[in-house]
């Protein structure tokens, strides 16, 4: 009886409100638009065109995507330990060393198939071992992890420069860069699933990467539901102290997840540069650690949230650039405004809308929400 | 005849689908103590909060001293005399009393001239009531009676006629509670009138005029206090006889199964909690802490729970040493046969959030029936918990179901078929019965006799004083983290209370 609310059928509180929140958010970004004086409407036409009107739209829009589930995974599992990780930008940053050491050591003596297992083993490796400072930090000083995990970013973004400027960088080269890799550290494209269904395109960043998000998408479900080392994760979540109780180890289980959400944001770095560029570049994760925050809050958390999520950020990505191509009047950073927009709408403003929808709801159907009431009324 | 000081004419009040507030009529009569009792959720305290302008009514009216009155915050209801002395206080307690009794009341922007006249008003109202508090204490220093003695003062200073006490004797001592009880009598005197809001019968038939009995929202029954029973009480609040007495047998001690000598605790401040504490507890019986709130009953159990680390001291476990002082583990005690029902079961026993079957493992995920490999063996999980819902009467009867969805009452057995299934040697229990039903109350005693014949070594802690009474076979009493006494099972109350206040054993004696 404590809750002021009664419950949302399921498919309104994961349906129909993030919908509203997005329908909101949107509504307020042509607001801006307008101000600027461009057309809503077209900017609007040209987002989605830009997103999904080409096979070449599609495939960026699912390339910027699989950064963004792995990034969205990443801040997902820390948040179920009630972590705050925000340092998936400098984890995926390091990540990438990983990638850049295995294929630069092995472009020319392994296959691609046997690359790319190397190459998420050192991504997610490197991008554990970057979120597992602040861990220990945060489980044995006290040292919060919001804080920590954000200077871990800048470190992550000087090392990273210190070594492409340096060590990485192949003699007599100009540019802040690796040597390209050969042919066999490159993930397969996966221009030709979009080609079956009749999209025509010459090149597509898409490549493996997508399915092995997809594939991490199933496995962060599995961890967290249905495992013991996720049971231990959600009780601290909700209550360390009730983790404490169950004889759950502190220092243990913080630890242990921010390595976890550490080496998802490492695999991102996958996707760029061994799915894309095939060479390590300077500030190649383009802010999607960040947007994976984003992202993590749309989708609830959940695997089934984040992928649709990060598909929603990708659609953004790619049709955003299509309209700063079109309307020069509206550059990249109304992209970025309309980005903070949704984790307003959808992250801190969640709830709302939920009153209003309740009461409409159970004067709409009583029973269905009556369905739920009895359960909750049976003590 | 006067008009009533309260009148509520078909309130109505829903959470959802939930009817916590169902055509409520009451009439409190001018200058009476009035009693409100019911089980946790029958709605006692949203008609309060409805009364104080906390949450507004779907439907009904509301009528002050005979007027027709809208009270949509809480600033409505002092304006029309409504005082409400809530069961956690709402007091700045690094405040002196003063500062605290004029806050929100401050009268101008400058704080002296409101400083002055509220000294001065403070001073009539002690005169008046036998309310001596001193008016530059910090409250935090004051005894909890005294704090409240505060809250008290703050609705009468802000001209209060209609005083509501929300459950005000969870926290006190007897004495505190009578000297309480003397204080409303004074107020009543005076011609104020007071809603009295509890779970405790002895307390109604003890002080109030009027009771009116609350049951799944509604109102079941008003009766004059002097003529109803204890009884009939309990029985209206429930819907069935209840036996208010616990049945229990002769004790039969055993080997000793807990042992804990010269145990010393501190808090993360520094401050001395448990102060070198000595007692055993034997197969076979139940051994009852009494003591006031926040006196170390709680720093105790978490210690030997291995929730807490211990200053110094030694506590042993079937004769084996429990590293209290260093890396106890709640996990590993678990394994060697501690259970520990804690005292918090929100925020420690229980994860709200979680599925009924996945509180029904806590602590216990690590038995390799639930486990498949480092996978959770779902199946077996929910087998189990369905098991326990049976056994226990776990209402409504769905492991499925959000935990905090479930009634206190039902929240408690949840935790105790847990601890109690694993068939520990030793229980702890830390309020087995805070905000429980008087339903689940008997349920959870005659399952802790049960323990205790079925030759189980059971630590009780329990602030009500009534409880440890009736379920120990021996009781210790503590008093500022020290065991100031130990009595049997027919030691008075009086007696028990002047020990939980901290008089000494010698005096009590005498």
């Amino acid at each position: 009886m404590s809750t002021p609310y009664a419950k949302l059928p399921a498919w309104a509180d994961y349906g129909l409100i993030p919908v509203i929140n997005l329908f909101v958010a949107f509504a307020v970004a042509g607001l801006v638009v307008l101000l600027v004086g461009e057309s809503p409407v077209q900017a609007a036409t040209l987002l989605i065109k830009g997103a999904f009107g080409s096979g070449a739209g599609i495939g960026y829009t699912l390339y910027y995507a699989t950064s963004f589930i792995f990034t969205g995974l990443a801040v997902a599992v820390a948040f179920h330990c009630g972590l705050f990780n925000i340092g998936g930008e400098g984890q995926a940053y390091v990540g990438g060393l990983g990638v850049a050491i295995v294929c630069l050591s092995f472009d020319s003596v392994f296959p691609w198939w046997v690359n790319f297992p190397l190459a998420i083993l050192g991504s997610a490796a490197i991008g554990a071992f970057w979120a597992m400072i602040p861990a220990i930090l945060q489980a044995k000083r006290g040292s919060h992890i919001v804080i920590t995990t954000i200077m871990f970013n800048f470190i992550a973004a000087s090392l990273m420069v210190y070594l492409l400027v340096g060590p990485l960088k192949p003699a007599n080269s100009m540019a802040p860069q690796t040597r390209t890799f050969a042919q066999d550290a490159w993930l397969p494209k996966l221009g030709w699933v979009l080609e079956l269904f009749g999209a025509s395109i010459r090149s597509t960043p898409l490549n493996l990467s997508f399915v092995l998000a997809l594939v991490m998408a199933v496995v962060v479900w599995v961890l967290i539901w249905r495992t013991k080392l996720g049971y231990e994760i959600r009780t601290y979540g909700f209550s360390p102290k009730a983790a404490k109780y169950a004889g759950v180890g502190e220092a243990r289980i913080i630890v242990v997840t921010m390595m976890l959400s550490g080496a998802l944001a490492g695999m991102m770095a996958l996707n760029p540069v061994m799915g894309d560029q095939h060479r390590l570049q300077l500030d190649f994760v383009t802010g999607a650690g960040f947007v994976g925050i984003a992202v993590a809050l749309m989708g609830r958390s959940h695997p089934a949230g984040i992928v649709p999520a990060a598909i929603l950020f990708g659609m953004l990505y790619q049709g955003g650039a299509e309209i700063s191509f079109v309307m020069p009047n509206i550059s990249r950073d109304m992209i970025v405004i309309i980005q903070g927009l949704v984790i307003l709408f959808a992250g801190a403003l969640e709830h709302m809308f939920r009153p209003s929808l309740q009461a409409a709801l159970a004067s709409l159907s009583p029973k269905s929400m009556g369905m739920n009431a009895t359960k909750r009324e049976g003590a | 005849m006067a008009p009533a000081a309260i009148e509520l004419k078909g309130i109505n009040k829903s959470f959802g689908a939930v009817h916590a507030n169902r055509d409520i009529d009451i009439e409190i009569p001018k200058g009476t103590i009035h009693g409100i009792i019911g089980e946790n959720g029958a709605g006692k305290s949203t008609l309060m909060s409805i009364l104080y302008g906390f949450y507004q009514a779907d439907s009904g009216e509301i009528f002050v001293d005979g007027k027709k009155t809208d009270i949509q915050t809480p600033n409505d209801a002092i304006a029309a005399g409504i005082g409400m002395v809530h069961q956690h206080f709402m007091l700045v307690e690094n405040f002196t009393v003063l500062e605290n009794i004029i806050l929100g009341a401050e009268g101008s922007q400058l704080l002296n001239a409101g400083i002055s006249r509220a000294r001065s008003e403070l001073h009539r109202l002690e005169q008046d009531y036998g309310l001596e508090v001193d008016p530059d204490a910090v409250v935090e220093e004051l005894a909890v009676g005294l704090q409240q003695r505060v809250e008290i003062l703050k609705a009468l200073y802000r001209g209060a006629e209609i005083l509501i006490l929300d459950e005000p004797t969870g926290v006190l001592t007897p004495a505190e509670a009578d000297h309480l009880f003397r204080i409303l009598r004074m107020l009543k005197d005076e011609g104020k009138t007071v809603v009295l809001i509890t779970h405790k019968l002895r307390e109604i038939m003890a002080v109030t005029d009027n009771v009116s009995v609350m049951r799944q929202g509604t109102i079941v029954a008003t009766r004059k206090t002097a003529a109803t029973t204890v009884e009939e009480l309990a029985e209206l609040m429930v819907g069935r006889r209840v036996l208010l007495r616990v049945d229990k047998g002769e004790p039969n001690p055993a080997a000793v199964k807990l042992s804990v000598r010269n145990l010393t605790v501190k808090d993360s401040r520094g401050v001395t909690m448990v102060n070198d504490v000595s007692f055993d507890v034997r197969a076979g019986e139940i051994v009852g802490v009494a003591g006031v709130a926040g006196n170390g009953q709680s720093e105790l159990i978490e210690t030997i729970a291995g929730i807490r680390k211990a200053v110094s001291g030694t506590v042993m476990l079937d004769g084996k040493p429990i590293d209290v002082t260093g890396a106890a583990d709640p996990g590993e005690l678990r394994d060697r046969g501690l259970a520990h029902v804690p005292e918090d079961r929100h925020h420690v026993g229980l994860v709200l959030p979680f599925e009924e079957n996945e509180n029904a493992m806590l602590g216990y995920h690590d038995d390799p029936k639930f486990l498949n490999g480092p996978f959770l063996n779902i199946d077996a999980i929910r087998a189990d918990a369905r098991e326990k819902i049976q056994k226990y009467d776990i209402r409504p009867a769905d492991c499925r179901l959000k935990t905090a969805n479930f009634s206190g009452g039902n929240q408690q057995k949840i935790v105790l078929a847990r601890e109690m299934e694993h068939d520990p040697g030793v229980l702890i229990v830390g309020q087995p019965t805070r905000g429980v039903d008087v339903g689940a109350i008997e349920f959870i005693h005659k399952q802790l006799i049960a323990m205790r014949d079925g030759g189980k070594a059971v630590l009780l802690v329990s602030v009500e004083l009534d409880e440890v009474r009736s379920l120990s076979d021996r009781i210790l009493v503590m008093f500022d983290g020290r065991l100031v006494g130990e009595r049997g099972p027919d030691a008075t109350e009086g007696e028990l209370g002047l020990l939980m206040a901290g008089v000494e054993a010698r005096e009590a004696a005498e």
